[in-house]
C-alpha cells in the first residue's frame, strides 16, 4: 500500500467514505465468519450437554424399551448401522475406485468428461430420490424392507464421491512414475494398480472415508428401505434398525425419555463422523484434501 | 491367460510391440520376475499383457458406466412408478393445491410452494454469510487461522441432516419462538410475512436450518473460485491505490462472480432436496400461507412422511411423481451449477490452497 513517506498518496487523502467502507467490510467478513461458526459450536455444545448423560452401558448393549419404561438403548441400531454401512461400502468402494481409475487413466476425452459430469450431478441428487428408486428396484420385488436394500441405496450414494476423489488423487501421482514403470516393461494394469494407486493410497482412503462419513448419517433413503426395527434383526432380509433412523423416530416422538436417547444417539453418530473426517485430515496431510461437495 | 494363443500370435504381433514392452526388459529378465507379469516367457508376454490390459480397461469402463446406469435406472424407475398419476392428472398435478389421499385428489402445489419458499429463504440468509466467510478466509484472516476455519466450515457440512433436525427442534425452534419471531412480528409485521402465532417451527425455522446446511457448500465453492483469481490482479488494483475492500470488490469478487453464482446454484440444489432437517421443523401442513411463521410442507418431506404408509397405488404414484419432479429439477440445477463452476476453475489446479 502506498503511504505517506512515499508521498504519492498520503493516508489522509483517503476519503472518509472509502475508509469507512473498508472498515465496515472487514467487520462484515469477520462477523460472517463468526456467525457461520456459531451454529457449529452450538450444535456440539448441545450434543455434549444433552447426550453425554444418557450414554451408559445399557444404552450401548440393550434394545429399545417400550414407551413408559425407562432405560433401554440403541445397541440394535448401532449394529444395524454398522451392518448396512459395511454392505454399502462393499458396493460403493469398488465401483467408486474403478470409476476413478477409469477417469484418471483412460478418461481424458469427451466420454470421460461426460462420466465426470454425470458423477458430479449424481452427487447432488437428493438422497430421498435414491431411496424411492431403490424401494421400487429392490424392496418391491422382494416384498419387504431389508438391510440389503438400505445398503444398496447408501452404496449408490458413495460412488460419485469416491470416484471423483480417487481420480483427483491419481492425477496427482507424477506421470514420470508411470513412465518409469512402463519403461521397465510393466503392463498398464499392473502399473495402475501396484504403482499409481498405491502411491495415491492415502488420498483414496480419504475419499472413501468422506463418502462413508456422508452416508453414515443418511436417514431419508433408509426410511423406506431399511425401515427401522425395535428389535435385533438377524438377517439381511429383515427390516433393520439404523442409528440415524432411531434418532429421527425418537426426536419427533412426544416422550421426554426418547428425546434424551435421541441426543445420546446423535452424540455417538457425530463422534463417529467427526472421527472419520478428522482421521481423513490426518491421513491426507494438512489442507490437501477437502470435503468434495 | 490366452497362453495357447501366444506362440502363434507372437511373430505377427511382435514388431510393433518391440519398442514399448518387450525390448527393454530383455537385458535383465530375471530381476523383473518380481512383477509377475513378465518372466514366464520373454516372447509370450506381449499378447498376454495386452489381453490383461484390455480386461482391466474393460472392468474400469464398466464401473464408470455404472454411474450412467444408476442415473438412467433411477429415472426409468421413477417414470415407471408414476405412470398412473402422470396419466390421470397430467399438468394439473403441479397446479392443484388439494392434497387428499383419501378422496384420491392429488395436487402438489403446496409442496412445490414450500420447497421454493424455504429454499429461497435459505439462500437469502446463506449467500451473504457464505461469501463473507469465503472472503474472510481467502483475503483477510491471518494464515494461521485459515486451515482451522475452513476445516470447521467443512465440519458443518459433515453433520448429518438428522442431527441438524434434532438440534433445530429443541434449540432453534424455541429460540425463534421466544425471541426472534416476536421481534420480527413487531418490527416487520406490517409486511404480512411475519404474522400469526409464533410456533417456532414453520417455514422460517426450515429456512434458517437449510441456510446453516448449505453455507458450507456455497462457502467452499466460493473459496475455490476466489483462490482461482490471479494474484497479480489483486496487486494491480492495490497498486492503483485501492483500499482492501475496493480491491476485493473490483479485483476479486467481480472476476469471480460467475463462479460464485455457480456455488449459489449448487447450494440451491442441496436446499431443494434436503429432507430430514426440514421435515422435522417445517410443521408438515399442506397449505399455502403468506406468513413465514405458518407451517408448510416440502416435496422431499411429504415423500419422507407419507411414502411408507401410502396404501394404494394412486397415492404411491403421486408421491413418486413428486420424487420425479424433484429429481429432474435438482439434476438441472446441479448441471447448471457445475457448468458455471467448471468454467471458472478449470485450468487452475483443483486442489490449490491458499
Amino acid at each position: 500500500m502506498p503511504n505517506g513517506d512515499i508521498g504519492i498518496r498520503p493516508q489522509s487523502e483517503l476519503s472518509w467514505s472509502r475508509k469507512s467502507a473498508n472498515i465496515m467490510s472487514n467487520v462484515a467478513a469477520v462477523g460472517a465468519a463468526a456467525l457461520v461458526l456459531l451454529p457449529l459450536g452450538a450444535i456440539f455444545v448441545y450434543l455434549l450437554m444433552k447426550g453425554i448423560g444418557s450414554i451408559n452401558i445399557a444404552f450401548l448393549t440393550q434394545t429399545p424399551k417400550p414407551v413408559g419404561e425407562p432405560g433401554g438403548g440403541m445397541a440394535n441400531a448401532i449394529a444395524g448401522s454398522a451392518m448396512i454401512l459395511a454392505m454399502a461400502s462393499c458396493i460403493g468402494v469398488p465401483l467408486g475406485i474403478g470409476s476413478g481409475i477409469y477417469l484418471s487413466e483412460f478418461g481424458r476425452n469427451r466420454f470421460g468428461d461426460s462420466v465426470r459430469f454425470v458423477a458430479d450431478v449424481l452427487n447432488g441428487v437428493p438422497s430421498i430420490v435414491i431411496g424411492i428408486a431403490v424401494y421400487s428396484l429392490v424392496v418391491v420385488p422382494q416384498k419387504h424392507f431389508s438391510a440389503f436394500s438400505g445398503a444398496v441405496a447408501l452404496g449408490i450414494m458413495m460412488i460419485p464421491t469416491i470416484a471423483r476423489t480417487t481420480e483427483e488423487m491419481l492425477l496427482m501421482v507424477p506421470q514420470s512414475i508411470r513412465e518409469a514403470a512402463y519403461g521397465l516393461g510393466i503392463s498398464q494394469w499392473r502399473t495402475t494398480i501396484s504403482i499409481a494407486l498405491r502411491t495415491a493410497t492415502s488420498g483414496v482412503i480419504t475419499g472413501v472415508m468422506l463418502a462413508f462419513a456422508r452416508v453414515a448419517g443418511e436417514t431419508a433413503p433408509l426410511l423406506f428401505t431399511a425401515f427401522g426395527n425395535q428389535y435385533w434383526s438377524h438377517s439381511l432380509n429383515q427390516p433393520t434398525a439404523a442409528l440415524p433412523l432411531q434418532i429421527f423416530t425418537y426426536a419427533i416422538s412426544p416422550f421426554e425419555e426418547w428425546h434424551r436417547q435421541a441426543w445420546a444417539g446423535a452424540l455417538i453418530l457425530i463422534v463417529l463422523i467427526v472421527g472419520a473426517v478428522t482421521a481423513v485430515r490426518v491421513v491426507a496431510g494438512r489442507g490437501m484434501v477437502r470435503a468434495s461437495n | 491367460m490366452a497362453a495357447s494363443e501366444v506362440p502363434s500370435n507372437s511373430p505377427a504381433v511382435k514388431p510393433p510391440k518391440v519398442a514399448t514392452t518387450v525390448e527393454i526388459p530383455k537385458p535383465k529378465p530375471e530381476s523383473l520376475k518380481d512383477f509377475g507379469v513378465l518372466g514366464q516367457s520373454r516372447f509370450g508376454s506381449s499378447a498376454g499383457v495386452r489381453v490383461a490390459d484390455n480386461i482391466f480397461r474393460g472392468a474400469m469402463l464398466v464401473s464408470a458406466l455404472s454411474i450412467f446406469g444408476i442415473v438412467l435406472l433411477v429415472l426409468w424407475e421413477l417414470i415407471q412408478k408414476s405412470q398412473m398419476t402422470l396419466h390421470q392428472f397430467g399438468w394439473k398435478f403441479f397446479i392443484g393445491s388439494d392434497w387428499d389421499p383419501v378422496a384420491g385428489n392429488f395436487g402438489a402445489l403446496p409442496f412445490i410452494y414450500g420447497t421454493i419458499v424455504s429454499s429461497i429463504l435459505a439462500l437469502i440468509i446463506a449467500v451473504p454469510l457464505s461469501v463473507g466467510v469465503a472472503v474472510f478466509t481467502t483475503e483477510m484472516c491471518p494464515k494461521a487461522l485459515r486451515t482451522p476455519i475452513s476445516f470447521m466450515v467443512e465440519l458443518l457440512a459433515a453433520i448429518p441432516s438428522v442431527i441438524y433436525g434434532l438440534w433445530a427442534i429443541f434449540v432453534l425452534a424455541p429460540l425463534l419462538r421466544n425471541y426472534v419471531q416476536p421481534w420480527l412480528a413487531k418490527t416487520l409485521g406490517w409486511t404480512g410475512l411475519f404474522s400469526g402465532p409464533p410456533y417456532g417451527i414453520g417455514m422460517l425455522a426450515a429456512g434458517v436450518i437449510l441456510a446453516i446446511m448449505i453455507i458450507p457448500i456455497i462457502a467452499s465453492v466460493t473459496r475455490e473460485v476466489l483462490i482461482a483469481v490471479p494474484q497479480n490482479q489483486r496487486e494491480g488494483v492495490l497498486a492503483l491505490g485501492a483500499t482492501r475492500w475496493e480491491m476485493i470488490r473490483t479485483g476479486v469478487l467481480r472476476n469471480a462472480r460467475i463462479g460464485i453464482v455457480g456455488g449459489v446454484i449448487l447450494g440451491l440444489g442441496r436446499a431443494l432436496g434436503e429432507t430430514m432437517a426440514v421435515t422435522m421443523v417445517i410443521g408438515n401442513r399442506p397449505e399455502i400461507a403468506k406468513s413465514l411463521f405458518a407451517p408448510g410442507y416440502t416435496m422431499a418431506s411429504v415423500i419422507a412422511n407419507e411414502f411408507s404408509e401410502a396404501s394404494d397405488d394412486l397415492y404411491l404414484s403421486a408421491l413418486v411423481e413428486i420424487g420425479l419432479a424433484l429429481f429432474i429439477v435438482t439434476m438441472i440445477v446441479n448441471a447448471l451449477a457445475r457448468l458455471l463452476v467448471w468454467s471458472i476453475t478449470r485450468g487452475t489446479p483443483a486442489r490449490a490452497h491458499a
